[in-house]
């Protein structure tokens, strides 16, 4: 039996012509930071790399740090903006309330360790920002404000956010956003947005794991996290990945993403899925979304036993949060869109990629009544 | 057949799981998670599901090949076990919380889950055997006496017995750590647990104490008369002899015993040694794992402590209560333990002692 993987928003496959810069890159000696012609060599293939991630993002070469990963770019830009404005005597820090934990937990750690008040823009149930609460809150309290992160697209739904709309109500103060999930997905251009940071991650986009980027405006300067070598402007030391970098790069250049394609699968699938499961309900639907993410609330289903069931099926999908013991516990996305616990653990996402078809979609519309029902027998709370 | 095997993280739980995935079934191992808030480490014998205990199950699967999942259960163990725990020591009873757990949770939640989702039955470590009889399958000691779980098991109806499996009931504990090792399984040597599992500090008497408080009341001996005064009526034990605090000696000089505990006076009797002893028990809610015991009178044995002996008795049925008459007395038995009777090394069920005399 093969094995259908529809959990692409966790991790993607790598592009060939990644893995080909990539281990190309790895047989290569020398340190980007040396100043002989080893180092050189690796310097020039690495800012080949850098200038094409500025021109596939829409910055300056200058703007792209890189990180090991999308976690590291959002402590990064999320502490460092919150330093800078608190030396400015700005103590909050503003973050929606369906953010990655990479952003909620550095968030609370700021709170807990560093003196900050978190306020939370609340969604709706379609799950897309509230600007009225943001305007209000900047209307009143706009100049005790460090920083405000709103994903460009959330992980879970895949509903897009208003950044632009984010911008130009927060004037002068940063904005960050974690655009991890719209890479490649939908459009993206860092000038365009007018954020002051944006994150990206590689392994979303068809790159390597363990390589990412901070998009940070030129002649932004925040405190770092990493001190040593004084690399990626002082923001971020430590030698440069060049193999991941290249990769990254070569990933960003790719034009295996069909967003029509990814669509039109999704469509397809929902369409299958609403025959299959007459009462599922797709979460965020009314909402402009990313091509490949698909929430469903199953009632009378919790999503371990769906999950467990689908495995059982070879089909690869998710149940969103994890806790770091494993238990399953109800989505914060799903909980702000004002579902309760139990329609929140009764919920999937499959997310497809440039590698799904429809046999997939077909496949597993077609074992779903199944699991459904042992799903719904299997459930005693 | 396909089976979830139950993985705490412990070595026996992984060569259960390894030993089955060997006998040709489809295993799915599932850790239970049934603390609301796991503790990150495990503390030498103590606590259990620990994340680490966690991440031990999951690599002990991986290694094995099997899938793997985390069910969270700790409501139901909450509910099912810890409070149940609770309210029998607020009555005066001394309750098995390990009992409780296979009857509400592994061999229920658990198993009832497992049925549900398409599987036949729930595998774990358990040192017990099963055999297939005329009667149905039937629960047997394990060959390992010093490891024998059969008494926890003893509230297994017959219907959860036959969705049960033990593969280690033939196998020593020492047998199973090398077989362990041999398999590659890191938990190899890992400590036994001990002790009550959500009681992590192992001191059962100050965590009864912080939930249920620690009202004083009277010491009395069987005349009724105050002789001293005790700090939480439920952290004393029938035939506990040590730590009374009494200053007043009995007119021989021999030692005195907590005889009975009542929570409503909240009073703890003393007496003589030779009051502790009980030559006939009585039990509630009998559970049979065989054939259902009738008020005819059958030589068996009764054992009433999980590693306790196994005393020759005549065992019968009066009305609701299962009855044990004792060969030779026995000293020291508290309400609520279990009173499981045996047919030489078969399960024939077991009730939770009501009355002692």
């Amino acid at each position: 039996m093969s094995s259908i993987y529809l959990d692409h928003a966790a991790t993607t496959p790598m592009v060939e012509d990644a893995l080909i810069a990539m281990t190309a890159q790895l047989a290569r000696l020398g340190n980007p930071s040396s100043l002989h012609t080893h180092g050189r060599a690796t310097r020039k293939t690495l800012e080949d790399a850098r200038e094409v991630i500025a021109i596939e993002v829409g910055c300056l070469p200058s703007e792209v740090i890189f990180t090991a990963s999308g976690t590291e770019a959002n402590n990064t830009a999320l502490k460092g903006l919150y330093w800078q404005g608190r030396d400015n005597g700005r103590h909050v820090v503003v973050i929606s309330a369906i953010e990655h934990h990479a952003i909620i937990d550095p968030a609370h750690w700021l709170q807990e360790h560093e003196g900050a008040e978190i306020i939370t823009i609340p969604v709706n149930a379609d799950g897309v920002i509230n600007l009225d609460f943001l305007s209000h809150l900047i209307a009143t309290r706009g100049n005790e404000i460090a920083v405000i992160s709103v994903m460009h697209s959330n992980n879970e739904t895949g509903v897009l956010q208003p950044i632009r709309k984010v911008v130009e109500i927060a004037g002068e103060i940063p904005v960050h956003t974690d655009a991890v999930q719209s890479f490649k997905k939908t459009p993206l251009s860092f000038s365009q947005l007018g954020v002051y940071a944006m994150t990206l991650s590689a392994h979303k986009i068809g790159g390597p794991l363990g390589i990412g980027a901070l998009i940070l405006r030129r002649a932004v300067e925040i405190p770092a996290l990493l001190h040593g070598g004084g690399q990626e402007r002082e923001i971020r030391s430590g030698t440069l990945n060049a193999p991941a970098i290249v990769a990254f790069a070569a990933a960003a250049k790719s034009k295996h993403y069909d967003v029509a394609h990814v669509a039109s699968l999704r469509d397809s699938f929902i369409a299958g899925l609403s025959a299959a499961i007459p009462d599922a309900t797709i979460n965020g639907i009314s909402s402009d979304r990313l091509p490949g993410i698909v929430n469903v609330t199953f009632p009378g289903t919790q999503s371990d036993t769906l999950l467990l069931l689908m495995d059982g099926q070879r089909v690869s999908c998710s149940t969103g949060s994890a806790c770091s013991a494993g238990v399953h516990e109800a989505s914060h996305v799903l909980l702000a869109m004002g579902h309760n616990e139990v329609s929140a653990q009764s919920s999937l996402r499959f997310s497809f990629g440039a590698t799904s078809t429809y046999a997939d979609c077909d496949f597993v519309v077609s074992v779903l009544p199944d699991v459904i029902t042992r799903g719904r027998a299997a459930n005693f709370s | 057949m396909k089976l979830i095997a139950a993985m705490s993280g412990g070595v026996d739980s992984a060569v259960a799981a390894a030993r089955a995935v060997e006998a040709g079934h489809e295993v799915i191992g599932v850790h239970l998670a049934l603390s609301a808030n796991p503790q990150k480490y495990r503390s030498g014998a103590r606590g259990c599901c620990t994340i680490e205990d966690s991440h031990d199950a999951r690599r002990a699967a991986d290694v094995i090949g099997i899938p793997f999942y985390i069910w969270d259960m700790a409501e139901e163990f909450h509910d099912g076990v810890v409070e149940d725990f609770l309210s029998e020591y607020a009555a005066g009873r001394t309750p098995n919380p390990c009992l409780r757990c296979n009857e509400k949770i592994k061999f229920a939640a658990v198993l009832d889950r497992a049925r549900a989702m398409g599987f036949d039955g729930v595998v774990t470590g358990h040192y017990a055997r099963t055999e297939i009889t005329d009667a149905g399958k039937t629960l047997h000691r394990a060959v390992d006496h010093s490891k024998d779980q059969s008494y926890v098991l003893s509230v297994l109806t017959v219907e959860q017995i036959s969705g049960a499996i033990f593969p280690l009931g033939d196998t020593t504990k020492v047998d199973i750590r090398k077989e362990a090792e041999a398999r590659g399984l890191a938990v190899a040597q890992k400590p036994d647990s001990h002790d009550i599992c959500f009681v992590p500090s192992g001191d059962n008497a100050g965590w009864l104490r912080d939930r249920l408080g620690s009202e004083t009341g009277p010491i009395v001996d069987q005349d009724g008369v105050k002789i001293g005064e005790h700090k939480g009526a439920y952290t004393y034990t029938i035939g506990q002899r040590k730590g009374l605090g009494l200053t007043v000696p009995t007119a021989d000089g021999s030692p005195r015993f907590v005889l009975k505990i009542e929570p409503v006076s909240n009073t703890v009797v003393v007496g003589a040694r030779e009051d502790l002893a009980v030559s006939t028990m009585r039990g509630e809610r009998p559970v049979w794992c065989g054939p259902a015991v009738t008020n005819q009178k059958l030589r068996g044995f009764v054992q009433v402590r999980a590693h306790g002996a196994a005393l020759a008795c005549t065992y019968f049925l009066d009305g609701s209560l299962l009855v044990a008459e004792l060969d030779e007395p026995l000293l020291g038995l508290a309400t609520g333990q279990a009173m499981v009777i045996y047919d030489g090394d078969r399960v024939v069920g077991s009730a939770t002692i009501c009355e002692t005399e």
